[in-house]
């Protein structure tokens, strides 16, 4: 018996593995029932994987059976490999164990397209009532949803799961016809539209009536393959942004295409993962999502594509030089984070600790500011003034030969194959 | 220098600075009653734990920045590390002397120090949420033995009381050889004079290990071979927590 579950579990893991997004946070579901588990604030990451991804969710596809042949997609149709699925108990079994046991802190489930879209959203839903009915579970939950399925399914997958996604997968419309010739971008805009309103109207309900039930209380999120065809940085970052906005996602994730399959329209197989520029990425959608950057301070027509030597924070600032140096003592919060070297925490506690006293050079070590690198754009209570006369590309070759950044040996390997 | 030698529970460490004020020492320096002390060249009082004199200062400091700040003060002593009772001292010092909420003031070393003892100890506290394992027993209660950096124990109830309210559970930091133990209702710390060995034969649930292999086994698949970063992976997780980890046993 537990071999069977073992077969399933390790081919239906594995096809869900590339979904990068293991967040479990957002969510405000306390255990008011005496039942099991709770999602409130910032969820947890119980393990890490060999490659340092954050293990917080039980990660698994229902089945990866499929109808369409996406070329990107381990799971698509022509690919000759084992298939399985799980049963809806032995889902809710293996979530509940895990659970109990402090492993997770709850499901991310998706599927393959067996039949069609509603027949297998239907069952996705099923696992996400059962587990809040049947199992008194409060734990996290996230739902994949099926492009295609109904309103009605989609209204009942948000009331028992925290967090839906639809993920577009490639960032351009040429991708997708490219890759994915039987899918339909409208498909994927719909029900992300459906959730976007529903959860509005739930919100304003919610004023009125304290007993409106939740839906998709953590929002939703979508995926994006980064490096699967030929789209700038400039197009993923305005797809990100145009979705952020119009849809209200609370996170985009960029998952570097990771080459699994033979196919002429892909990058071959011994391609390696495009994990620097995915990093940048990331770097460059906290700068909007949290440092308060327009998506057009960080790539434009100019400058389409993220600078791989530098962070984007650091290509802003020296494209800006005009900016700088600004008083740290006097500085608003709003220009102190666009100081390369300055993160939120030492902001804030910059802004908090200048009403006792001013800040030297040494204060700001203390709080733990990278000076090295903040020095050239700052000024503060200290008459040694760092910031020399020297052009962008000088101070950019300098700040490089200063910190030898963590990702030159994998650049390094990067590079070779170019 | 006056050596204040106190019981090394926090209601002895307010005690002792509570004496300090009280007898004017001007010299005080505060030590846990098992450091070691050179006794014949200074002066050193013992002190014990005194609950009204501890809830004075205790008061006074509450009444200054707050219930909750104050707490911090107690959540820093909690990390055990060398000379953090004279740390606290000095900020109870500040905090009494200019009669202000001086927590944010991060120009003053102290301060600073205190608030990156918190993080050491927030971290902590967040990893053991993190990595408690349960193990199923035939008792039917989910068992866990962790060996935290800090004693942060203490600051793990309320997060397990309330994720697992219908499970009865124990955690036990086989370093401090004591634990928290959850019975449905209510949790209390416990401690075992022998050692409970849970790899005897009937001790575990019949299913438990099953779980634990699958567990170990979807660690394996939702890995991604082509992404392998280790010194990420240790940053995360490093070797020393591996012990009690289902995944990385
Ligand atoms: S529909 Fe989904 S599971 Fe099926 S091939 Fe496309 S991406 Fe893969």
């Amino acid at each position: 018996m537990i071999e069977r579950i073992r077969e399933k579990l390790n081919i239906l893991a594995d096809a869900a593995k590339y979904d990068v997004s293991c967040a479990s946070s957002g969510s405000d579901r306390k255990n008011s029932n005496k039942g099991l588990g709770n999602s409130t604030g910032m969820g947890i990451c119980h393990s890490y994987t060999e490659d340092g991804r954050c293990v917080s969710l039980l990660k698994i596809l229902l089945t990866n059976h499929c109808i369409y042949d996406c070329a990107y997609c381990v799971s698509r149709k022509s690919n000759d490999i084992k298939r399985a699925a799980f049963t809806v108990q032995e889902v809710v079994d293996l979530t509940i164990n895990f659970y109990r046991r402090n492993y997770i802190e709850g499901l991310f489930l998706s599927s393959g397209i067996f039949k069609d879209a509603d027949y297998t959203m239907e069952r996705l839903v099923l696992i996400a009532k059962k587990l809040r009915l049947e199992e008194r579970f409060n734990g996290y939950i996230h739902l994949k949803t099926i492009p295609g399925a109904s309103d009605g399914l989609m209204h009942e997958a948000g009331l028992y799961a925290d967090r839906l996604s639809v993920n577009l997968e490639l960032p351009t419309d040429a991708g997708l016809k490219l890759l994915a010739p039987e899918k339909d971008r409208r498909d994927m805009v719909q029900p992300m539209n459906y959730i976007k309103n529903t959860i509005q109207l739930h919100s304003d309900e919610k004023k009125h009536f304290k007993n409106t039930p939740k839906f998709a209380p953590a929002g939703q999120s979508t995926q994006l393959i980064i490096g699967a065809t030929q789209e700038t940085d400039l197009e993923i970052i305005a797809t990100a942004d145009k979705f952020y906005k119009g849809y209200n996602l609370k996170r985009v994730y960029y998952s570097g295409y990771v080459p699994v399959l033979n196919d002429s329209r892909l990058p071959s197989l011994n391609t390696l993962v495009p994990m620097l520029r995915e990093n940048r990425l990331y770097q460059a959608d906290w700068l909007m999502r949290f440092y308060g950057f327009h998506a057009s301070e960080i790539v434009n027509e100019l400058h389409p594509n993220l600078d791989l030597d530098i962070d984007p924070k650091l290509a802003w600032a020296l494209r800006n030089m005009h900016a700088f140096p600004i008083d740290i003592n006097k500085a608003d919060l709003h220009m102190i984070l666009r100081v390369p070297g300055i993160g939120i925490h030492s902001a804030n506690k910059i802004i908090a600790g200048r009403k006792f006293a001013h800040f030297d050079w040494e204060g700001l070590k203390r709080i733990g500011i990278a000076v090295n690198r903040a020095k050239f754009f700052i000024t503060c209570k200290s008459r040694i003034i760092e910031l020399k006369e020297q052009s962008s590309d000088q101070l950019k070759q300098h700040i490089l030969n200063l910190s030898k950044t963590k990702y030159q040996a994998l650049q390094a390997t990067q590079y070779r194959l170019f | 220098m006056t050596y204040l030698i106190y019981d090394s529970s926090f209601e002895g460490l307010l005690t002792a600075i509570f004496e300090i004020y009280d007898r004017k020492i001007e010299d005080g320096f505060i030590c846990k009653s098992d450091s070691s002390v050179n006794q014949l060249f200074s002066t050193h009082i013992l002190v014990i734990h005194n609950e009204l004199k501890a809830e004075r200062v205790w008061k006074k400091i509450v009444a200054i920045i707050g219930e909750e700040k104050a707490k911090s003060l107690w959540k820093a002593w909690l990390s055990e590390l060398p000379d953090t009772e004279n740390l606290i001292f000095r900020v109870i010092k500040y905090i009494l002397s200019s009669n202000s909420d001086v927590l944010s003031d991060y120009t003053n070393p102290d301060i600073l120090q205190i608030s990156q003892t918190l993080k050491m100890i927030g971290r902590e506290k967040h990893r053991m949420e993190a990595f408690v394992r349960f193990e199923l027993t035939n008792d039917a209660i989910y068992y866990a033995k962790i060996e935290p950096d800090f004693n942060v124990l203490p600051l793990l109830i309320k997060h397990f009381e309330s994720r697992y309210a219908d499970q009865k559970w124990l955690i036990y930091d086989t370093k401090r050889d004591y634990g928290i133990y959850y019975d449905l209702s209510k949790t209390e710390f416990v401690d075992f004079p022998e050692e409970n060995d849970l790899s005897k034969p009937g001790v575990l649930n019949e299913k438990e290990s099953h779980y634990q292999i699958l567990w170990q086994d979807y660690f394996a698949s939702t890995n991604i071979k082509a992404r392998k970063n280790t010194k990420l992976h240790l940053r995360h997780i490093p070797k020393r927590y591996w012990k009690y980890l289902t995944e990385k046993k």
